[in-house]
């Protein structure tokens, strides 16, 4: 259970309590629901990802960075498994979630993903009208009664700021919608399905600064309710929205978990030097 | 000056090129157009096709038509889906996959013909038919169906497979909801390119759908398909030429629109997908 | 290790029933090339016990109610219907391909490009009332009686040549702009760098799509059967009707039986080999062209 190896993240975590975080959103109990032992992911017989060991906490917002190519997105993608569908993807480590090993043959990882939910650098809706980006996941998983998700939809949409804006043409294509608009569809989409966990991919890279500022504003009204994972190149993002953020490094052209802690410990003072010339900006 | 006759006599060439073919075409119009009007589009052939219509020929060739698709379309489609979504890249039954589909597309309408006679037509007792006209031009066009559906399907966008994924959908879900709607519009070009190819053949009916030029009752009647009708006019009906000429004109008109439709399909598609990245 | 693409029940169900009809395909050919050889065999236990091989290549002429089955006059034939046609429509649709690529301006290039496309779909029985109509009663006012090889070799020269413009015209324009531009560098005139760069460069691309006109032009019945005359013998002359395979193959199809019947498959059979060698070819072709691209 306990083998961090890695990482200099330690149990030194556990003490800091919630007053002495000031960034972020202010809730975060240091809970556990996603324990990462010792993951390693590799394509091929290309190693990406080496023994990653790290805790993510319940209602917090967790952030990682590190330059690019070095794992971070593999990593995220194989918390709600979908490294599965990358043919030569091997994976190997333990991630304990609710109990159980999520990558264990045998989870479904149909429900595994409807409860850890997914958004992507790249807005990606389908080519649907806006309701029925909301309304197709729901019915796949079973939503039968059409109240019901007219009512989840709803409050989705609620959620991520957009009901006021789309409400009147919910029927037209969500490709009509703006970059920021499309994005926050994404995330009213991954929503909807009223997941535990959002694991976000660089979620504002590719939006302009105003919508940007407006995705990174949703994301810590979403903390607490919710469990983030963001991974991002943008340190200041990182420093504003995070309450924990792991730095990731190569190592031999391998990526491996540097260093992993309180959001604010890292960046103020953090334990690794390579941490230490990454977030001053002299590496990377 | 060497360069300059270079550049005269490649111009001479293209020229010649677009000259002969609007010869043919021009031809076909002239000869043609006098002779189409709605009682020819409306009646039956009388005086073996010399005089009268072509009504029972355009039934029989919507018919062999529609067999041809509906039977090519959904195993056409499956096949297209299975290559770009399920087969594993690299695998050997996928590669061997491929090179039946270039080997079918290879084989020539007539060697069809012989297959869907000895298939069709005798083996499953169904006669000249519009049935083994039908499922012969099925076999023919599968191959390129299943091709440009497949490299329609292979550039859907993968963000929306992701996406899809990562919400807990199924694979068959997403195919069906999200993947299959976005590359409608190579699908329906695919499908209006085989029609065409369809639309085109008479070597491959002439002994499966045969010749006879009446109203097809059922579809094990045999029926004239337009292309047939052509060629039978021109080769064995003296002063059919007329006629044939008129034939050839829709032909040519049905075959235009339905390529045009196509390009039409896969510009819009260009787009679409340019406004979207 | 633990990965699998697929761990959803319905998902596959739905992908059996992909790889059955995915099958489908394989199992069609099978059944097609089990039929030519099934339906083609009374012939081949007809020479067996005749023993007579030679008989199907010799000039003993082709008289199936006797029993002589020489397809060889039928054989030379294709082949000078599909080479005449190649020679023809070779040089001029590469012209055209250079013209398309080189010289026309946008407009023009754009029109000539729809023009070849909607031509290439002209069905084939049309080219055939074409020739029927207007190029063999020319040919008759000089040279009686018309139906020949002549006109066989300029129909279907017609109809390859839109493929060959096309595909040479997507070759030429696939050579990469480096190899063009170091020419331009060079100050080379513009005849030059197409004639010994450009071409060069695009030349598998051109030979692939010839291969295919001439694999097009081998499986090609109506036209040629409308035109040619349809007598067997052996080409011996542009003015001369010639009878090729595939035309055999239509016009004795109606009333062939037993070995008649088997030799028609047989045919059939000879045929589709020799497409397929020429696809092979023009496949390995495109595929040596992509490497050479890829390594220069």
């Amino acid at each position: 259970m306990n083998k961090r190896s890695q990482a200099t993240y330690t149990d030194k975590t556990v003490p800091y309590t919630l007053g002495e975080i000031e960034q972020g959103a202010p809730c975060c109990i240091p809970e556990p629901v996603l324990r990462i032992q010792d993951l390693s992911v590799g394509y091929g017989n290309k190693t990406v990802l080496s023994r990653v060991s790290l805790d993510i906490h319940k209602g917090c917002i967790t952030a990682l960075i590190g330059p690019s190519g070095c794992g971070k997105t593999s990593f995220l993608s194989t918390l709600n498994r979908l490294t599965d569908h990358h043919e030569d993807a091997r994976v190997s480590g333990h991630i304990l979630f609710d109990g159980v090993d999520l990558l264990h043959d045998r989870v479904d990882t149909l429900k595994l993903r409807r409860r850890i939910g997914m958004i992507f650098q790249k807005p990606n809706p389908f080519p649907l009208s806006i309701w029925r980006n909301l309304d197709l996941p729901l019915k796949e998983h079973g939503v039968r009664e059409r109240k019901v998700r007219q009512h989840k939809i709803e409050k989705a949409l609620r959620d991520v700021g957009l009901w006021e804006e789309v409400s009147d043409r919910l029927d037209t294509s969500a490709l009509s919608l703006s970059g920021g608009q499309q994005q926050r569809l994404c995330i009213a989409r991954a929503l909807v399905l009223e997941p535990e966990i959002l694991l976000m991919d660089e979620p504002c890279s590719a939006l302009d600064p105003l919508s940007s500022g407006v995705v990174e504003e949703l994301i810590m009204r979403l903390s607490g309710r919710y469990t983030v994972v963001i991974v991002t190149h943008n340190l200041a993002q990182a420093r504003r929205v995070a309450n924990y953020a792991g730095f990731f490094w190569m190592t031999e052209r391998v990526g491996t978990l540097v260093e992993f802690g309180q959001c604010q410990h890292l960046f103020e003072t953090p334990t690794h030097e390579l941490t230490a010339a990454y977030i001053s900006g002299v590496r990377g | 000056m060497a360069d300059r006759l270079f550049a005269w006599s490649m111009s001479t060439c293209a020229f010649l090129v677009v000259l002969s073919l609007l010869w043919v075409l021009g031809d076909v119009v002239t000869e043609g157009l006098p002779h189409i009007s709605w009682t020819f589009l409306f009646s039956a052939p009388e005086n073996a096709g010399r005089a009268g219509g072509i009504a029972p020929i355009l039934v029989s060739t919507f018919w062999i038509l529609l067999i041809a698709l509906v039977v090519a379309l959904p195993i056409g489609l499956s096949v297209a889906v299975w290559l770009s979504e399920f087969a594993p890249v690299n695998s050997r039954f996928a590669n061997n996959t491929g090179i039946v589909l270039d080997i079918l597309a290879g084989v020539p309408s007539i060697v069809y013909g012989l297959f869907g006679n000895a298939f069709f037509s005798i083996y499953l007792g169904m006669g000249f038919s519009l049935l083994s006209g039908g499922l012969t031009l099925a076999c023919m066009i599968l191959p390129i169906f299943v091709r440009t559906c497949e490299s329609g399907l292979r550039a859907v966008n993968n963000d929306w497979r992701r996406g899809a994924l990562s919400l807990g959908m199924t694979k068959s879900a997403a195919i069906w909801h999200i993947i299959l709607p976005g590359a409608r519009p190579a699908l329906v070009a695919g499908l209006i390119l085989g029609l065409g190819r369809a639309t085109a053949e008479t070597a491959a009916l002439l002994y499966t759908s045969g010749y006879v030029d009446r109203m097809p009752g059922s579809l094990l009647d045999s029926g004239r398909a337009l292309s047939v009708h052509i060629y039978d006019l021109s080769m064995n009906v003296t002063g059919g030429d007329t006629a044939a000429y008129a034939s050839a004109l829709v032909l040519v008109i049905l075959i235009m629109t339905l390529s045009i439709l196509a390009q039409g399909m896969v510009d819009r598609w260009f787009k679409r997908r340019l406004v979207v990245s | 290790m633990k990965m699998k693409a697929v761990n959803n029940r319905s998902d596959q169900n739905v992908r059996m029933v992909l790889v059955v009809l995915a099958s489908s395909t394989a199992l069609l050919l099978a059944m097609i090339i089990a039929f030519l050889f099934g339906e083609s065999w009374p012939l081949f236990a007809h020479i067996w016990n005749d023993g007579q091989w030679g008989d199907l290549l010799q000039n003993n002429g082709w008289y199936p109610l006797e029993g002589h089955f020489g397809m060889m006059p039928m054989i030379l034939s294709s082949l000078a219907v599909t080479v005449g046609a190649l020679v023809v429509a070779l040089p001029l649709g590469l012209g055209s391909a250079i013209f398309l690529q080189f010289y026309a301006t946008p407009v023009l290039a754009k029109g000539f490009g729809t023009l070849l496309n909607l031509l290439a779909g002209i069905p084939s029985v049309v080219f055939g009332l074409w020739g029927l109509t207007r190029l063999v009663p020319m040919i008759a006012q000089w040279q009686p009686p018309g139906a020949s090889l002549l006109a066989a070799v300029l129909v279907l020269s017609l109809m390859i040549l839109p493929t060959i413009a096309l595909t040479s015209s997507a070759a030429l324009s696939g050579v990469p702009s480096d190899i063009t531009a170091g020419g331009k560098a060079l100050g080379l005139r513009r005849m030059t760098r197409i004639v010994h760069i450009s071409l060069p460069a695009a030349r598998s691309g051109i030979i692939s799509g010839a291969l295919l006109a001439t694999a097009r032009a081998l499986g090609e019945t109506m036209a040629v059967l409308m035109v040619a005359g349809n007598v067997v013998q052996n080409p011996s002359g542009l003015f001369e009707p010639v009878r090729v395979l595939t035309a055999n193959i239509a016009l004795e199809m109606a009333y062939a039986m037993d070995v008649h019947r088997a030799s028609l498959f047989a045919s059939g059979l000879l045929l589709t080999a020799l497409v397929w060698f020429l696809s092979w070819g023009a496949h390995r072709m495109t595929k040596s062209q992509v490497k050479e691209h890829s390594h220069g």
